[in-house]
């Protein structure tokens, strides 16, 4: 029996056919759309097109806004634009400057008779030191709900409603805003907010050592919280039992009377016992430590009232309010801080004990930018965390931008602060940047830019095609596009290649002001310790780990072998001959050469173990390795470390483990060899050397030093260094300190790294400043030519598309064949064809 | 049919107690409350009295399953497993480590997740059953065999290459799509790409099924009995084959629609989409034990809802099923 092409098939063929025309005109569609002018795969709105917005990607959600807690890179790049400290650093010549400040902290040391010392001594030892800032006029913070008052002048967002706060779900949806002038005032309750015990500043206990007074105000403060929360717990409990008893309808003076036969004469002992709760002490067995609890409970709220009556409860709930409030906003201004004193509305004084020159830079850090406690009390009214509006999410700051959008799970926007007073451009800079085009814009009012957008990137790849196409004005290398990007040439010079020479793009790099390093645990009993043949054994391993090879097949060259503890560029680091690592280097024709190999071997000869071989066992030396991580790419960096030292036979094993376990063998002194690295806080040695200070060990003290090196000489020497200003005296000791840790090698210096940052030909005025964060204000945009440009290199192409349609439909017109053909099969033969499946 | 409602969620309620529990043990014995500390306070000059004060502040200072400091109940409910995983039972998601609300966080990113789930599960039905029909249509031809080498190809290489080669393709080469990003405002032009890939990924693995579930169908005698009928093959196909082969069909999709909300952990984080599969990511990267045991159990709710949708959607589809 044939099958017929009855009126439903022809149907389903008519809509094959329309459905065939309806792609083909969407097509068509398409193609006319790709010569509209905007591009299809631009992520932005088209509105934005021609804006003068600049677009940066991030890969990490900063974990906080709060400029008390913040302390990472991820995180200054939005606060720091956001927040100013009284101090910053000049964005081209990179020297400490007055920010707010009119001038730098006029300084005044004084000793303990409180005369002024001209010029501190070993004879006059400072005491105390004045720190004296000046803050300008006139200076306004941005707009912000916290600041905006009613017709009669209270604040209007001050005394909300749990309701009100209920339906709102982001700054926002605030209607009104307002700002108002900073003041010294705000400088110094940022200070106090160090101390606050629900903020937990990681810089408290460095400042505590410094700022008179801090110390003790944080035990007061986290005293005064522990207070205030027991309070509101008491209560609670109270009111809890309270409205049970009531529940049950009999009379107080009953329920005292019947309570008090059942304790007959141990009442006073029972009642003695009810703050601390020690039912169980008293009690012979659980059940009637349990019953016990419940009554003394219910005594309490019974005496509570019979000693007040009953109209003392509402005196309780309003107790309890009062407490919950002072809870929520621990007023800060209530307590003193002795170290800081407001002299003047423009003027305050930070006391710090004997000297401390480092403090000069911790003020160009967003610690000790001014807060405003009007946010900080609109921030801690009831409900406002659980509508996740809060300091640390919606920051409040006088900067150039204010952060408009906080969404970092796709973007993060900052928006020109319609009242930032506007700063010149500057109009000098280093050697070469007048050449660089870094002057033009000289003496012109930042900010440029009205716009930044962030947008969340977690992957390197898309990361770096968006910024092929236009659609990120900057970008850093990774290492798969490095090869694309970047060609080295025999000297070592980092080049652009010919494609991205031709894209305009241009390529900036700098050493960084930090270190990356490989450190040996000097508590385990093979590798640490402080006996020559110990130094032997390290040295040996220093020569053996060939940081240059290392930085040029797994870095690209993105890093310079380091010699001693501080980078390029900080102060008492030594350039040239007196500056190599004389244990491992030799210097040749100029520059350093790395000792050989045999050298190496010889050390280990001397450090006992010939050949590798331990003489305990006889047999190889086991080193162990501890590192974080796994992927196959870390792998060849791994068998690299393992074959360096098995040149000195060395036998060494990698310990994975993930970076929680990590930490603990870091804490427990259990890791023997692992590799860490630090960036600069500031551009002083005191910020590297302390790694290796003794009294800062990591097993003893948790402190930073993970190697725990511990040397008394060095620590000695540190102590004195620490706190000294800049000087010939002070470089000499720092040299001296670098001689004597180099001599221990309680760290394979490692490298420091090299940074290669990619810019378009309109992202103007880009230069790497590690130290500055108020950065965006600096940069230009010439949004018309990254418009041209974007439209030139993002044109659709749609020709491989017609391709593949053609081929679908070539590939249907011999199914269309077998469809007609089956048509003229008898009933047998398609039974047939329906066995064979 | 109500009773057999109640008694599976009777019997969901000591599931979920295991899943909190399985979540927790094995959550703790990766991480410890100091770890988590040090992950949300930073990585630098982090004292040991901070640590103390962020537990003491989030809870974390309790003992993990038995308080032997305190009386009574409160024995066990002093604890961090009662605190922290129980309240859950209520939909008490509470707040996450990092201070942010996790029940509002759920409620924000579920929409970007729904937004790629839906179109990629009505359009990957739509296409994976039409092509499946082609090759059951045009079985033991050269259709039929090249369509299902073409299946298995597809099906042998990974989904990774599907998204890295479609960014590459699609939004590097041709500039058709944004490689990557996301805006609630424009959405269309943001999910072409994810959605396209999505769709070719289970292409391979879902053509071949549906194939199968008609190819089983095709024999049988009602079909037998509709060509003698003298219906067209096509109508055979498309009428009284796929009405047939929907009962596996639609329970396969059924049990996945609750956890639609969920998202795609891998999609979601390489085409940057703000949806809930990312924000399990990041829960686990950021070690924020509020935001994994909150997600892991509504996870677990969704799929068991799920699996009674799907017995529930077997008695609309098979009459001769009864739920009792």
């Amino acid at each position: 029996m044939s099958i017929s092409l009855n009126s439903k098939t022809a149907c389903f063929f008519r809509l094959v056919k329309w459905g065939i025309i309806a792609i083909l005109i969407l097509l068509l569609a398409a193609s006319l759309g790709a010569c509209s002018g905007d591009n299809w795969n631009n992520p932005y709105p088209k509105s934005q097109s021609n804006k003068n917005i600049l677009y940066s990607s991030f890969s990490e959600r900063p974990k906080h806004l709060d400029p008390a807690r913040s302390y990472s890179a991820t995180e200054y790049r939005f606060i720091g634009n956001i927040y100013e400290p009284p101090l910053q650093y000049h964005y081209l010549t990179r020297e400490l400057m007055p920010l707010t400040a009119t001038q730098l902290p006029d300084v005044q040391h004084y000793d303990k008779e409180n005369k002024l010392i001209k010029k501190p001594s070993a004879v006059r030892k400072v005491a105390y030191s004045l720190y004296n800032i000046n803050i300008k006029k006139g200076i306004q913070y941005q707009p912000h709900p916290a600041f905006a008052r009613d017709p009669a002048g209270n604040l209007l967002y001050h005394q909300l409603s749990p309701a009100t706060i209920a339906a709102k779900n982001s700054l926002a949806d605030f209607k009104k805003t307002a700002t108002r002038e900073l003041t010294s005032d705000d400088y110094a309750y940022q200070i106090k907010r160090l101390a606050h015990p629900r903020i937990n500043s990681p810089i408290l206990s460095t400042m505590a050592k410094y700022i008179v007074g801090l110390k003790e105000l944080s035990q007061q403060l986290a005293q005064h919280n522990r207070k205030l929360k027991l309070k509101i717990q008491t209560l609670e409990r109270l009111l809890n039992e309270i409205d049970r008893v009531g529940t049950r309808g009999e009379s107080i003076v009953d329920i005292k009377n019947s309570y008090t036969k059942k304790f007959k004469k141990n009442i006073e002992f029972y009642w003695a016992h009810r703050v601390a709760m020690d039912f169980e002490r008293v009690a012979k067995t659980k059940r009637q430590a349990s019953q016990l609890k419940l009554m003394i409970s219910e005594l309490v709220a019974v005496e509570a009232i019979a000693k007040t009556g009953e109209e003392a409860i509402p005196t309780f709930q309003q107790n309890l309010k009062s407490a919950q409030l002072d809870y929520q906003y621990l007023d800060l201004k209530k307590f003193e801080l002795p170290g800081v004193k407001v002299i003047d509305r423009y003027t305050y004084q930070i006391k710090i004990k004997g000297q401390y020159p480092q403090l000069k830079y911790w003020l160009a850090m967003p610690f000790f930018a001014p807060v405003p406690h009007e946010a900080e009390k609109f921030y801690s009214q009831k409900g406002m965390k659980e509508q996740n509006i809060s300091m640390n999410w919606y920051p409040v700051g006088t900067g150039a931008y204010f952060l408009s959008k906080n969404d970092p799970n796709s973007q993060m926007i900052m928006q020109r602060n319609p009242n930032f007073r506007g700063m010149p451009y500057p109009d000098r800079g280093e050697k070469g940047d007048e050449e660089r085009g870094l002057l033009r814009d000289k003496n012109k009012m930042m900010p440029f830019v009205d716009k930044v957008v962030y947008s969340l990137e977690k992957e390197s790849i898309p990361l770096w095609s968006k910024f092929l196409q236009g659609y990120f004005d900057a970008s850093g290398l990774i290492s798969e596009s490095f090869d694309q990007a970047v060609k080295i040439n025999v000297s070592g010079d980092a080049r652009l290649t010919d494609t991205m020479a031709t894209k305009g793009i241009k390529l900036i790099t700098s050493v960084r002001m930090s270190i990356s390093y490989l450190g040996f645990n000097m508590l385990d009993p093979v590798v640490g310790g402080y006996e020559p043949k110990k130094q032997y054994l390290r040295q040996a391993i220093s020569i053996a780990v060939d940081y240059e090879e290392y930085i040029s097949i797994f870095l690209n060259g993105r890093g310079k072998a380091a010699q001693g503890p501080l980078p390029p560029g900080m102060f008492g680091h030594a350039k040239g001959k007196a500056g190599i690592n004389p244990f491992v280097y030799d210097w040749v024709d100029g520059k350093p050469k790395r000792k050989s190999i045999e050298i190496a071997r010889q050390l280990m000869v001397k450090a006992g173990f010939s050949d590798g071989i331990d003489p305990k066992t006889g047999e190889k030396l086991i080193l162990y390795f501890d590192v974080t991580g796994g992927g196959a790419e870390d792998k060849a960096n791994r068998d690299w470390y393992k074959e360096k030292l098995d040149q000195i036979g060395i036998q060494l094993e990698i310990r994975e483990t993930d970076y929680n376990r990590f930490q603990q063998k870091m804490l427990n002194g259990k890791a023997q060899l692992f590799r860490l690295g630090w960036n600069a806080d500031y551009p002083d040695p005191e910020n590297f050397l302390f790694l290796l200070y003794g009294p800062n060990g990591k097993v003893k003290h948790r402190g930073e030093n993970a190697a725990n090196y511990d040397n008394v000489k060095f620590n000695a020497l540190f102590k004195i260094m620490e706190t000294m200003p800049d000087s010939v005296v002070r470089e000499k000791i720092i040299r001296r300190m670098v001689a004597i840790s180099t001599k221990d090698s309680p760290w394979i210096w490692g490298f420091n790294p090299k940074s290669f940052a990619l810019y378009h030909q309109w992202y103007k005025n880009a230069k790497t400043n590690d130290l500055a964060h108020n950065l965006l204000m600096y940069k230009r945009i010439d949004a018309a030519t990254r418009h041209r440009l974007r439209a030139r290199w993002n044109k659709p192409i749609m020709m491989p598309v017609y391709i593949l349609l053609l081929v679908i439909f070539v590939t249907l017109i011999p199914a269309i064949r077998v469809y007609k053909k089956s048509l003229k099969k008898t009933m047998r033969e398609v039974n047939l064809d329906n066995t064979k499946e | 049919m109500l009773a057999y409602i109640i008694r599976r969620i009777l019997y969901a309620i000591p599931i979920l107690i295991a899943v909190n529990l399985f979540t927790f043990l094995l959550f703790f014995s990766l991480n410890s409350p100091d770890d988590m500390a040090r992950s949300q306070l930073g990585t630098k000059n982090i004292t040991t009295a901070a640590i103390e004060r962020w537990k003491i502040a989030h809870g974390y200072d309790k003992p993990k399953w038995y308080n032997s400091q305190a009386n009574g109940s409160d024995k066990f409910t002093e604890t961090l497993f009662y605190q922290k995983s129980i309240r859950l039972f209520m939909f008490e998601f509470g707040n996450a480590d990092n201070g942010r609300n996790i029940g509002y966080d759920i409620s924000q990113r579920m929409w970007p997740s729904l937004a790629i789930a839906i179109p990629n599960l009505i359009i990957g039905v739509f296409v994976f059953i039409t092509f499946a029909m082609l090759l059951a249509f045009f079985r033991a031809t050269y259709i039929d065999i090249w369509g299902v080498v073409f299946c298995v190809i597809l099906m042998s290489i990974s989904s990774m290459f599907f998204i890295i080669g479609g960014q590459f393709l699609i939004g590097k080469i041709l500039h058709l799509a944004p490689i990557s990003g996301y805006d609630p405002g424009n959405t269309f032009k943001f999910l072409v790409l994810p959605v396209v890939i999505g769709i070719i990924s289970g292409f391979g693995t879902s053509s071949r099924w549906y194939r199968t579930i008609f190819l089983e169908d095709i024999n049988k005698d009602y079909v037998r009995t509709a060509r003698a009928k003298g219906l067209s093959e096509i109508l055979v196909l498309f009428k009284h084959v796929l009405g047939n082969a929907l009962i596996p069909i639609l329970t396969g999709i059924v049990v996945i629609l609750p956890s639609l909300f969920m998202g795609s952990l891998v999609l979601e984080a390489f085409f940057g989409i703000p949806g809930l599969g990312s924000y399990v990511i990041e829960g686990i990267r950021a070690q924020d034990f509020g935001i994994v045991r909150s997600m892991v159990f509504l996870g677990s709710v969704l799929y068991i809802v799920g699996l009674v949708l799907t017995d529930i959607s077997y008695t609309f589809v098979d009459p001769r099923v009864r739920l009792n």
